[in-house]
């Protein structure tokens, strides 16, 4: 996993709320067997029309978001389905940054795991950078140690994390081999239930 | 003294394997259910990393989500085949029990874990899937997990969990005749939204939630995730443990009857506290439709579908907006004229033996209105046996129904089963969002009976009425 520190990029806004996993990634691409290769799926019955054409009406499309890797959303983003195709597909598409004024917590814990910082601010904050992201190519700066966000044109916020998180991140670990450091504790665990 | 603790607290220091400050608890899963879409990467990162499973004894895999309801054998998406391959492959790689598509115990995750006496009160129950609440109704902490999370539950049979907030929703009276399980929790979500549930795991309580059977249970906890919450989870009783006595995975005889004494000892301490608490009035419930594109977009059978307008925030016009354009609804038209072309009887939600009962019911000596395509899909391979040994299978195929085998079905469409575009459905499942049942398809979330009475008249009609004019008649 990438570890995640300092990172600035272009901002994707997409200004609704409850955004669930079906719409971030379809069943119908949830039948593969690998991790990669999902971020062309990604909210594909918004990007394409039934022909495989794109919706020019859909702003993901909009050239002057190429390249995005932070993506700011409504409320209660993530929520519906735990599948954890939906943050693989954020990310391989090339959004290493969520920014909502809620998330689903099974979607916050899946991209954890997966190196993707999911940044809770508040309604007006969130709606401050979604009016700036619509407006002009539009870039912030995500410092993760120091749990600051901010633009060159003076917007800047703090967000809270859990420590637990953010250690994780900043170090891209891997929470399986933590856990089996004090597989000794299974194990007494395990002997003491039976 | 100490302090008094709830339900999910007792659950939850039992099974806490380490705790450590500013990091969260490292928890005992005392069992994980397996399934074939969200399982291969998880089996594929234990393999590159030459890790084993670590309690194969505490795993259990079925086949649900992409199996033909059909023809079961003739798996016409060769990718769906290649997971379900995948699966056979890693439970036998790793020596885990499954129920493939042919066994007798195959179905629906969430149905037959209890029908296996599998999901027992006061144990850890995770799958990667979020309906993974289901289990809850049995007084288990159970909730869905996410593909790392499930790798990790293999390796080290244990999860990094940040304690919840605890949410009483307690219901009190009794609900009228002809409401459901289904209109309880729909009617719930209709009134606080997807989100109050956000960060907090439920105890459902009350006199209405003591007199629910333990498959009405199972409809009330599958959908808590729908209200955002981690978990929702029922005390257990004697409704719980009668259901339990006998089945193949509880201990038999003596041993039994001390696990019994050892859950009726789970219930809530007197005095014990929630972070929050909501209060409801069953009586006050009436069959609900769901008008729009998640299940909090949802009103009784007998009101009208919303004006934008009349939201207060621009935001939530907005959204009523998409919704309405999207299920091709008019504000203010009411919700018995919406005429539907497709009936789902089915899913996790709602694919037990006394849901079809109830249907059957509903529909006995009556068919379904021309034009409708409607699908009776049991829960699980037992379902449709049971089903079948009542003469059930024969009053849905007489009355125009499709019956099929057990499986996920048209609740997601990863199979041959879906609603084709600008098809309307009403469902017995428990997700509404654009596209669940198939590109473009539009979903009415319903109970079975209310499902069973749209199929025969073609649009929503209020089932208490119906079924009194069939009485009557
Ligand atoms: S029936 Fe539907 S909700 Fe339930 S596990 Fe299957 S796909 Fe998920």
């Amino acid at each position: 996993m990438q570890p995640i520190r300092i990172h600035k990029g272009l901002v994707y806004p997409l200004n609704r709320a409850n955004i669930d996993t079906d719409q971030i990634i379809p069943k119908q691409f949830l039948k593969r067997i690998e991790r990669q290769g999902f971020g062309q799926f990604l909210f594909y019955h918004w990007r394409f029309k039934d022909d495989g054409s794109l919706r020019e009406d859909f702003n993901l499309n909009d050239p002057k978001f190429k390249g995005a890797s932070i993506l700011v959303a409504g409320e209660n983003f993530g929520c519906g389905s735990s599948r954890e195709h939906a943050p693989w597909a954020l990310q391989d598409y090339g959004f290493n940054i969520v920014i909502a004024p809620s998330f689903a917590d099974i979607f916050k814990n899946n991209c954890v795991k997966n190196g993707i910082l999911s940044v809770q601010l508040t309604d007006e904050q969130v709606q401050e950078i979604v009016n700036r992201a619509e407006q002009d190519s539009y870039q912030l700066t995500v410092n993760l140690e120091e749990q600051r966000i901010y633009d060159n044109q003076g917007f800047e916020a703090s967000f809270d994390i859990s420590p637990y998180s953010k250690e994780m991140l900043l170090n891209g670990w891997d929470d399986i081999a933590i856990t089996l450091n004090i597989e000794d504790k299974i194990r007494e665990f395990e002997t003491a239930q039976h | 003294m100490q302090k008094p603790k709830n339900i999910i607290e007792k659950i939850w220091e039992k099974h806490v394997v380490h705790r450590e400050d500013g990091k969260p608890d490292l928890l005992y899963i005392d069992l994980h259910l397996v399934h074939e879409v969200t399982s291969p990467q998880a089996f594929e990162g234990l393999r590159m990393n030459s890790r084993k499973v670590r309690r194969p004894d505490l795993t259990f895999a079925t086949m649900d989500h992409n199996v033909p309801t059909r023809e079961r054998h003739i798996i016409k998406d060769l990718i769906s085949k290649t997971q379900m391959d995948t699966l056979k492959q890693n439970c036998s790689d790793f020596g885990i029990t499954l129920a493939d598509i042919d066994h007798p115990e195959n179905g629906i995750v969430h149905v037959i874990g209890p029908e296996l006496g599998l999901t027992q009160p006061g144990k850890t129950i995770v799958c990667g899937d979020s309906h993974t609440s289901t289990h809850g109704a049995f007084g288990a902490l159970a909730f869905g997990i996410g593909t790392s999370e499930v790798e990790h539950v293999l390796a080290t049979q244990t999860l990094w969990q940040a304690r919840p907030k605890t949410l009483n929703v307690k219901v009190n009276g009794q609900l009228g005749k002809g409401v459901a399980a289904k209109d309880l929790i729909l009617a719930i979500i209709g009134k606080y939204g997807v989100r109050f549930g956000t960060g907090f795991v439920i105890e459902f309580t009350g006199e209405a939630i003591r007199g629910l059977s333990m498959e009405e249970r199972m409809t009330v906890c599958n959908m808590s995730i729908e209200a955002g919450a981690r978990a929702g989870l029922i005390t257990p009783d004697e409704t719980t443990i009668e259901y339990l006595r006998g089945r193949r995975f509880v201990p038999q005889g003596e041993e039994f009857e001390k696990a019994a004494d050892s859950w009726r000892a789970l219930a809530s301490d007197q005095g014990a506290s929630y972070d929050a608490v909501i209060e409801i009035e069953a009586e006050e419930i009436a069959p609900q439709v769901t008008w729009g594109t998640n299940p909090g977009m949802c009103l009784p059978v007998t009101s009208f579908v919303p004006n934008p307008e009349s939201a207060a925030k621009e935001s939530e016009k907005d959204e009523i907006r998409r919704a309405l354009e999207y299920m091709g609804l008019e504000a203010g038209q009411p919700i018995s004229s919406i005429e539907i072309d497709h009936v789902f009887i089915g899913s996790c939600t709602n694919s037990r033996i006394s849901d079809l009962r109830n249907a059957a019911e509903v529909i006995q000596g009556r068919k379904v209105h021309p034009g409708v395509r409607a699908l009776v899909v049991p829960g699980s391979a037992s379902v449709k046996a049971e089903a079948e040994k009542e003469g059930l299978d024969v009053i849905f195929k007489e009355a125009g129904f499709e019956w099929r085998d057990a499986g996920c079905s048209m609740c997601l469409a990863m199979n041959d089963d879906f609603v084709p575009p600008g098809g309307r459905c009403a469902s017995t499942s428990n997700r509404n969002f654009e596209g669940r049942q198939g590109n473009g398809a539009r979903t009415h979330l319903v109970s079975p009976e209310m499902a069973a009475a749209a199929a025969i008249e073609g649009r929503f009609t209020d089932v208490r009425q119906f079924s009194q004019a069939v009485l009557n008649s």
